[in-house]
């Protein structure tokens, strides 16, 4: 019957029967079981997330994972710890470091840009130092515009000794509605729910966004895609390792210039006016308390300044005039009654320095930014 | 083969066991014709990912009819049923353009209506008649020629692009959108190469006589229709006509058959697949920052390639088996071979057997009989014609044919130098230690002569290949 099979012995010389088939599967079925119950008891995936090879066998990377094209090497995950995993952050921070760690949105992980060329990358060209020691800057924003996800990323970053936090928001990571909708942000319920426990954040625990994970979802079936891209992050650290690159920069659709009549923000299409209240400044408040005696500059980012059709209504395409000066207004506001240190740079770079998006900058315009910034962190951290 | 087909034709091996062994033979024949327009992807001009499905049975019963043995009775009852119920699946697959299927359940995409596949079928029919009338002087060699042909349109780029225009005309679709991609004809390649060998054995008079059915069944054999192995007719149709008297409910048959699927499922879907991040393409090579991470890749590529397709060849295998028919073995660890012959008859084993059968036999029967040339340059011409054929069988590019040089450059190389070291080898068997150490050599020089020639084989273009192959070795950096 197995005449071909001849480097098959090992499993054509056996002699099998209906009753060890059976066995067979009972013991598979029962080993399958307890392996789901255990795996979902011990709900590994944040432990895993700490085992990397990053920083062991490969480098770490220089910006949090993100994206998900076969050639960036890189991918979209929910498991915070294991995208700390893969960041150089978690080595040991030597003595001479000032640790400087950068939260953000987009502009901030760098769209567009190489490593070199991101905020984090640019202050560490400047080889500033602050009290003797050299100032190494981290790269932890993550595309996503929502100051939750910034304040998720904060509070674990907390744990890698920071001796100073930059952190650059804008209107769009700032409307409440939009707080819990991202899916790094939904996935990871328990730490929303945490951080709103800690700081009273006027954000409803029981939002139906937040992904609640039942005990099937903890199992080894239910767990898989996590488990699946914790897998792939680390092998992907290879091709991370060898080639250095993390993002495919191709060409790309400019930001637009010219605009409709239309002067409603995405956020609140049928107001005229920011509703109060409708801002996340409580979740930057948090922030600021999370960091406790660590210093922080908060930044309002420069944005892309249109000349076009109807650029007296709008910005650009996300920001109509009213919604961004009333948030500039209220963002004063707050930074002077919480006493936070800021710089407002939103007019802070010329227009054909932006790429795709309002947010989004050319290498140079991010160095021109970083100059501003630096100026600012030096005379503000040492003050 | 993705995950979804392997779990649906695994369970079509349950009414397989039960049914009435006369049944058997034709739930396999109807499952094949079925599962050839299942397997078909999506494909971007109007109606093709049904057309081409169809033209396989169409160009398969043609050959059929003209291989024919010839005292073989012209239309036998089986064979009429046959032809019947080939018909009926083409035209029953048309239904769901008239009535509301569950996508889930829908074999292609939407078909053409039913009256125009009719007239095409009874247009072929009468043709393949006519064809298969003429004497078989004439319809073989246009039949390998027509094969041939197709082959080579279908591999080269620009001529697939060309024909997927013309297709685009006829359908009314956009004609600057044409690529070679639009025809994927999934399958061609192992069917032709399968309708080759019937015709070619029928000419030399060793094809056994087959019925429409078996005929069919052994080119589009659903479990190695899309990547093998190839088998010979007259190894398969013993098994095939042996399923009727074979017990499927063989608590053995079955255990070999699911573990064998299982080994082959981890092979492809695990390790491959997951090999397939870091391993070397035209992406990675142009981002490699050192001649270590470019070998990183190469080997990466190597192990993937392997598990990818002897994985397919383990499903495929136990997949058959589910239906009594054990095909042939295509891997049988190749990369532990110690020379580069061994490596080839351990590596698509059934493809390496058919070059050997209809490319480098003849041809070394010719060229020996014709005495033009030398031994060593018989063998080297015959080596070339060979690799060259199992080359551009992947693709009509410059790459593939290196590739196919590269290897027949090597098989030719180690051949001389065998019959030369011959007596020294013999010798070497009285000293085991040093026989270990010539083994070990070998396995490793061979290895890294494969890896090397799948740089050809992984790139698409022979610039981006010859590039990578100097940076592997400092130059180009």
């Amino acid at each position: 019957m197995f005449a071909t099979m001849k480097s098959w012995k090992w499993l054509t010389g056996g002699a099998y029967t209906w009753g060890f088939i059976a066995r067979v599967i009972v013991k598979a079925a029962v080993l399958f079981a307890v392996i789901n119950v255990v795996y979902a008891l011990l709900d590994p995936i944040p432990f895993l997330g700490r085992l990397s090879l990053y920083n062991l066998l490969v480098p770490g990377r220089e910006r949090l994972p993100y994206g998900e094209s076969a050639a960036s090497n890189n991918l979209s995950l929910s498991s915070i710890e294991a995208m700390f995993g893969s960041h150089e952050i978690s080595q040991p921070k030597p003595a001479d470091e000032f640790r400087l760690i950068v939260i953000g949105d987009s502009s901030v992980w760098g769209i567009l840009l190489e490593n070199a060329d991101t905020l984090a990358g640019q202050i560490d060209a400047l080889n500033l130092t602050i009290d003797g020691r050299r100032v190494n800057a981290y790269n932890l924003g993550h595309p996503i515009l929502s100051v939750t996800k910034d304040l998720m990323i904060l509070d674990q970053a907390m744990h890698y000794q920071p001796d100073a936090i930059l952190w650059s928001v804008t209107l769009e990571s700032l409307p409440y509605r939009d707080q819990l909708t991202p899916p790094l942000v939904a996935n990871n319920a328990p730490r929303v729910r945490d951080l709103i426990a800690r700081f009273d954040l006027p954000i409803d625990p029981n939002d139906p966004a937040l992904i609640e994970r039942t005990f099937w979802d903890r199992t080894l079936i239910g767990d898989r895609r996590a488990l699946a891209d914790w897998f792939r992050l680390q092998m992907l650290g290879f091709a991370w390792s060898a080639s250095g690159i993390d993002q495919v920069i191709g060409d790309y659709t400019p930001r637009s210039n010219d605009f409709s009549t239309d002067p409603s923000w995405n956020a609140f299409p049928d107001e005229t006016n920011i509703p109060a209240d409708a801002l996340a400044f409580d979740v930057i408040a948090a922030g600021h308390t999370l960091a406790g005696d660590v210093p922080v500059l908060l930044v309002n980012e420069p944005i892309y300044i249109a000349d076009g059709e109807n650029s007296d209504i709008r910005y650009n395409a996300w920001y109509p005039r009213w919604a961004y000066d009333q948030y500039r207004t209220l963002l004063t506001d707050e930074a002077a009654a919480n006493g936070w240190q800021w710089i407002d740079l939103w007019d802070a770079i010329a227009p054909e320095e932006f790429t795709d998006s309002p947010v989004h900058l050319t290498p140079s315009g991010s160095r021109q930014l970083t100059e501003r910034i630096a100026a600012a962190l030096l005379e503000r951290i040492t003050r | 083969m993705e995950l979804s087909h392997i779990a649906v034709f695994c369970a079509a091996a349950i009414p397989f066991a039960f049914l009435p062994p006369r049944a058997r033979g034709w739930l396999i024949f109807i499952l094949s014709a079925l599962a050839i327009y299942w397997l078909q992807p999506t494909l971007d001009i109007r109606w093709l990912d049904y057309s081409l499905p169809t033209a396989t049975l169409v160009v398969t019963v043609i050959c059929w009819w003209i291989t024919r043995a010839p005292d073989q009775a012209p239309a036998p009852r089986q064979n009429t049923v046959a032809l019947v119920v080939l018909i009926a699946v083409a035209l029953v697959l048309t239904l769901p353009r008239y009535i509301e299927i569950p996508p889930e359940l829908e074999i292609t995409s939407r078909p053409p209506p039913v009256e125009q596949v009719a007239l095409v079928l009874v247009i072929a029919l009468i043709a393949g008649l006519g064809f298969g009338r003429l004497p078989r002087t004439v319809s073989i060699p246009f039949g390998l020629i027509g094969l041939v042909i197709a082959l080579v349109v279908l591999k080269t780029d620009v001529l697939a692009a060309g024909v997927a225009g013309l297709l685009r005309t006829g359908s009314g679709q956009d004609v600057t959108l044409a690529k070679a991609l639009d025809l994927g004809w999934l399958g061609f390649s192992y069917v032709a190469f399968r309708l080759i060998s019937t015709l070619r054995d029928r000419q030399m008079g060793i094809l056994p006589a087959l019925t429409l059915r078996e005929y069919v069944t052994y080119v589009i054999f659903f479990p190695a229709y899309t990547a093998g192995p190839i088998d010979r007719p007259e190894k398969f149709m013993p098994q095939y006509r042996g399923v009727e008297t074979i017990n499927p409910r063989d608590p053995q048959r079955i255990t070999v058959a699911v573990t064998r699927i299982v080994i082959g499922m981890i092979k492809k879907f695990a390790i491959a697949d997951t090999l397939a991040l870091i391993s070397l393409s035209a992406v990675s090579a142009d981002q490699a920052g050192s001649s270590l991470a470019l070998w990183g890749m190469l080997y990466a590529y190597a192990f993937r390639i392997f598990f990818d397709f002897s994985g397919y060849t383990d499903i495929a295998i136990g997949i058959g088996i589910l239906f009594g028919i054990t095909l042939p073995e295509n891997f049988d660890r190749p990369y532990s071979k110690s020379n580069i012959a061994q490596f080839w008859q351990s590596w698509h084993a059934t493809l390496s057997a058919w070059a050997r059968s209809y490319v480098y036999s003849p041809l070394s029967r010719r060229l020996i009989s014709g005495k033009k040339l030398s031994n060593d340059a018989t063998i080297l011409v015959c080596n070339l014609a060979t690799m060259i054929v199992i080359g551009l069988w992947h693709g009509v590019t410059i790459p593939f044919f290196v590739w196919g040089v590269w290897h027949a450059l090597g098989l030719t190389a180690h051949k001389l130098w065998s019959d030369r070291t011959r007596t020294w080898y013999r010798g070497l068997q009285e000293k085991p230690e040093r026989a270990r150490v010539w083994k070990f050599a070998g396995i490793l020089l061979t290895f890294h002569f494969v890896v090397i020639g799948w740089v050809w084989f992984a790139l698409p273009t022979a610039g981006l290949a010859a590039q990578v192959i100097g940076r592997l070795v400092g130059i180009g950096w």
